[in-house]
């Protein structure tokens, strides 16, 4: 049963999901120093100041998900293309530069934290731009590597199979990649500055990253469900079309207040109301396929793998749709804008969105390396999920109550002073909402331990049918 | 359906609609990115002498009086640099000292926001504090915070609040407002002049009026005060 038949490509993905999974800890952590402080603002203080737990919490963030988003594609790639990845061994360098380099940048930000007011520091140090602080050097060394990664995609999917999930992740990978570049420039003008550093943000997490979701998750239900080949490419299709339709040009609900035009208003407005549509679609497209499989008597395959995906569209539309939408209209943001409203919807969006999903792509790997047909849900894994989705879902609710307050008191009232900053700060909703972040924030470090146990040792928790015939067939 | 195919269960259908709406999503941004550019250029010493509105004005609005003020044609508060018309527009005339003098250059005037830029990425200022709204929300929001009128109180001790504020930066916790309090992250004198200024030049940037009703309720809130 041991005998291993994954693709080298497919080792190299577990090394990317194994470093993801580190860093996602480290993301928690660092998060929970920063809820601390909200409400003990005297904890680490001088030690690892608020701005440094903030920093790493929202890095970890992004670099254990493009972590995760770099390891299923090698996943998936020489499954998809029915061949192995091409320059592997170029790939493999990559992925160590690219965690020498991770480290580097992780101490001095913990080590060195601030420096001087010139360029050595943005070259050195940290850039100082919230999400891609990582200083020039590292993005010269990111995007090196990214350019080894896209050779290696373009080249195995060249010579392989050339199936739809590919070509969507080809086009995307690319956008994603150059997209990058626009946040590599500094300028003393900070409108400008804000203008290309969201041509980075958000095009990554409301366009190229939700297509990414949704070609990733199409490979999930063909998996996990057996799912109509083409019927999930149809719908990743459409699913295309609208997220690049809406997304796109929603860009511009980023643009109503930093020095832009006003016709970013009803630009914005209009595109970013219709992003939630697609999340819609995402999520009955799940349901529907699972319900068609059941019908006709089909189990599961990847239990927990499928139930995250579930969570992923779900959390999906909750998060990144209704939430941001109930904070996109100009004449609403007007006074949530830089409130704690996009922290409660940035919480459960980026988990809804892409936490959820990577895990998903996690579990496939473990049933893959273990060589399992199909793979149960244990009973750490159902903790795990519960505690982790429960636990973002009411830190969510909670971070909403607080911005309620918030954009009332500070904003509505005394028009967003200092003094009404702190007298909202200091107000007992808003107190309360910020200790029950904290419990939560608690309840999910929780389940993340019981997410690691399982990922270690489900494979081996499995009820005894699932081993019996069981063939030394690589799954993935 | 079976028979016939339909076209809208035809992957080809939708793989072009995909490529359409995409391609003709992207040109547009591009075309708007175009048209925003050169509406937020940074404006020039020229400028303000022409009376010439800019969204980001140049530098040496540092010489001027800045106020935030309503302007009933565009609905909400607006920048106003050295005074105000009776039409509710900047009369680039009234000027203010700024460190003891009104006559910075255009030259120097870019040179030290220039400096205070640096300083605010390389002190991780968007991770506690909102900048344009944009950042954490761990500390108030500097949009305006020239404007604030904390620092009007502090102002008089320090002979002006450009003072008072540099003094603030050098050594935040010495000057604690808050419990929650601003770290010491090293900032020299230099450098915090320069922060200054680059707030004093962000408050007369036009943010369609964000935020609202900046200083301006306070009274309302404590009226029987």
């Amino acid at each position: 049963m041991q005998e291993n038949r994954l693709y080298k490509g497919q080792e190299l993905a577990i090394k990317y999901f194994t470093v993801a999974i580190v860093l996602f800890g480290a993301q928690l952590l660092f998060g929970l120093f920063a809820a601390i402080q909200f409400l003990y603002p005297d904890f680490l203080f001088g030690i690892i100041d608020f701005s440094i737990n903030r920093m790493l919490h929202i890095n970890a963030l992004v670099v254990w998900l493009l972590y995760a988003m770099i390891g299923a594609v090698y996943w998936l790639l020489p499954d998809e293309a029915g061949i192995e990845v091409v320059g592997i061994k170029l790939g493999e360098l990559a992925f160590y530069i690219l965690t020498a380099a991770v480290t580097v940048v992780v101490l001095v930000y913990l080590l060195v934290q601030v420096g001087a007011g010139n360029e050595w520091t943005l070259w050195l140090i940290t850039e100082g731009r919230e999400y891609i602080e990582a200083p020039r050097w590292a993005d010269i060394g990111i995007v090196a590597v990214v350019l080894v990664f896209l050779y290696n995609v373009y080249a195995t999917v060249m010579k392989g199979r050339k199936t739809g999930i590919l070509t969507v992740l080809m086009a995307d990978l690319i956008a994603l990649a150059g997209l990058y570049l626009a946040g590599m420039f500094y300028t003393d003008n900070i409108a400008v500055d804000q203008f290309w550093w969201w041509w980075v943000v958000h095009l990554w997490v409301e366009a190229t990253w939700e297509v990414y979701v949704a070609a990733v998750g199409g490979y999930i239900l063909i998996k996990t469900l057996n799912a109509n080949r083409k019927v999930v490419e149809m719908w990743l299709w459409i699913e295309v079309a609208m997220m690049f339709g809406s997304g796109i040009l929603g860009l511009g609900h980023h643009y109503f207040w930093i020095g832009t035009p006003e016709y970013w208003w009803e630009i914005g407005a209009l595109f970013s109301a219709l992003e939630p549509v697609p999340l819609v679609g995402l999520f009955v497209h799940v349901l529907y396929d699972w319900g068609k499989e059941r019908g006709k008597g089909n189990t599961i395959k990847n239990v927990p793998a499928f139930a995250w995906l579930t969570v992923e569209t779900f959390g999906n539309f909750l998060g990144a749709g209704v939430w941001g939408f109930m904070h996109t209209l100009p004449q609403i943001n007007l006074y949530t804008h830089g409130t704690q409203w996009p922290a409660a919807h940035g919480h459960l969006a980026f988990f809804g969105a892409y936490v959820a999903i990577m895990i998903s792509a996690i579990y496939l790997a473990v049933q893959g390396k273990a060589g399992l047909k199909e793979l149960k849900m244990t009973k750490a894994g159902w903790w795990a999920i519960s505690l982790i989705t429960v636990g973002v879902l009411l830190m969510t609710v909670a971070l909403t109550i607080s911005a309620y307050v918030q954009t009332m008191v500070e904003r509505g009232m005394y028009g967003a002073t200092w003094e009404g900053y702190f007298v909202a700060q200091a107000n007992q909703w808003f107190v309360q909402g910020m200790a029950w972040r904290l419990v939560t924030g608690l309840m999910v470090i929780v389940g993340y331990v019981f997410l690691v146990y399982d990922l270690l040792t489900c494979t081996k928790k499995q009820p005894a049918e699932v081993y019996e015939g069981e063939t030394a067939t690589a799954t993935a | 359906m079976d028979n016939k195919p339909s076209v809208w269960t035809s992957n080809r259908f939708w793989r072009r609609s995909a490529t359409w709406v995409t391609g003709v999503s992207a040109v547009l941004l591009i075309l708007l990115t175009f048209d925003s550019m050169a509406q937020m250029k940074m404006g020039t010493e020229e400028d303000i002498k022409n009376k010439v509105d800019r969204r980001i004005p140049s530098p040496v609005v540092i010489n001027y009086k800045i106020d935030y003020q309503l302007n009933r044609t565009r609905g909400h508060e607006v920048p106003i640099i050295g005074g105000m018309d009776e039409n509710g527009k900047s009369k680039y005339e009234e000027k203010e000292k700024f460190f003891g003098r009104d006559d910075w250059s255009e030259e120097e005037a870019r040179e030290l926001i220039h400096k205070g830029k640096l300083t605010i990425q390389a002190k991780n200022c968007m991770d506690c504090h909102t900048l344009l709204g944009n950042g954490a929300y761990y500390a108030p929001d500097l949009t305006k915070a020239w404007l604030d009128p904390a620092w009007e109180t502090l102002a008089p001790a320090y002979n002006g609040k450009e003072y008072a504020m540099v003094e603030f930066l050098k050594n935040p916790p010495a000057m604690a407002m808050h419990e929650r309090k601003m770290p010491n992250l090293g900032i020299t004198d230099e450098e915090a002049k320069a922060v200054v200024a680059y707030l004093k030049f962000m408050s007369a940037i036009d943010t369609n009026g964000f935020p609202r009703n900046f200083g301006k309720i306070k009274g309302a809130v404590d009226a029987r005060k």
